[in-house]
């Protein structure tokens, strides 16, 4: 567990976690990234855009203010790998109704079945993925 | 007032998300590698981004319960479904295999590009592909030729 980092880990996933509760309380709505994608590829320009252009936004403002604590981001270097990926993010996530925030960070605490039934769902399929492109076909090197 | 507290609060999901090490699709896949275990290599900080990201959010459905409406808007917008279908099952799934083939979802990927650098026109690619699988989705899921016949 030598690249584990928990202190980062509890201070942004609280950090995330308030982000989604405070949008919960004063908004009325749920977090959930996919679906607010979705909703961003229909204008005039709302909300949902302004959400997107703060994502970026806050992951540039810790870059800004410390540097030291973001790991850069290593992706696979295969951009055909990239868009096949993309793709079935992008259509499992709204087919499912949800992705790791909708679901995950905000179906979950409220116990919906749904939510937990498809988290556990990407998540096994997903470790299954990992599992045989990094030890069955070694390709997750990459 | 929406559009203001959306920024806000995409921004503190969005620095959250950078803090925690989620943009990094290689911090994902070696939480998602449960093969890592046994040699050392397993990182759990996903599940600790994930547990201490509910604690939050369980207050505030227990704060949820006892308002009529959220503070600055007009009513709560919280799916009422609980019946679990195909599709659901099948786009978690689908979902789950392009997470672990790159380690990437739609908010850490739309985070992880002011850190992208040279991997810019790569996270750019699967962030153009994702919008098409989303747009795909909604498409299909609108024709009446992929409606389960019992409904």
């Amino acid at each position: 567990m030598q690249n584990f980092t928990p202190i980062g880990g509890l201070v942004g996933g609280l950090m995330l976690g308030t982000a989604a509760a405070l949008f919960l309380l004063l908004a009325g709505r749920i977090s959930g990234i996919s679906g607010i994608l979705e909703g961003a590829l229909r204008f005039p320009l709302n909300w949902r855009h302004a959400y997107l252009v703060g994502l970026p936004l806050g992951a540039l403002l810790v870059l800004v203010l410390a540097p030291r604590v973001v790991a850069a981001p290593v992706l696979p270097a295969s951009w055909a790998l990239l868009a096949i990926s993309g793709l079935l993010v992008g259509f499992g996530a709204r087919l499912g109704g949800g992705c790791t925030s909708g679901h995950g960070v905000c179906g979950i605490p409220r116990l919906s079945p749904r939510s937990i039934v498809a988290t556990c769902v990407f998540m096994a399929v997903a470790a299954v993925v990992v599992f045989l492109t990094r030890h069955v076909m070694s390709l997750g090197d990459a | 007032m929406t559009v203001l507290l959306a920024l806000g609060c995409g921004i503190l999901f969005g620095a959250g998300l950078a803090i925690s090490g989620m943009i990094d699709p290689q911090k994902i896949l070696a939480f998602l590698d449960v093969g890592g275990i046994p040699s050392g290599t397993w990182d759990p900080t996903l599940g600790v981004v994930f547990a201490s990201a509910l604690v939050p959010m369980f207050i505030a459905y227990a704060a949820q319960q006892r308002m009529a409406r959220p503070a600055l808007g007009v009513q709560f917008e919280i799916p009422a479904r609980r019946d679990i279908d195909a599709r659901l099952i099948g786009g978690a799934a689908i979902f789950g295999s392009g997470w672990g083939l790159a380690g990437l979802c739609p908010g850490p990927a739309l985070a992880a590009l002011p850190a992208a650098g040279s991997q810019l026109p790569a996270l750019i690619v699967f962030i153009a592909a994702m919008l098409a699988g989303i747009w795909l989705s909604t498409k299909l899921n609108r024709a009446p030729a992929l409606e389960p016949a019992s409904s």
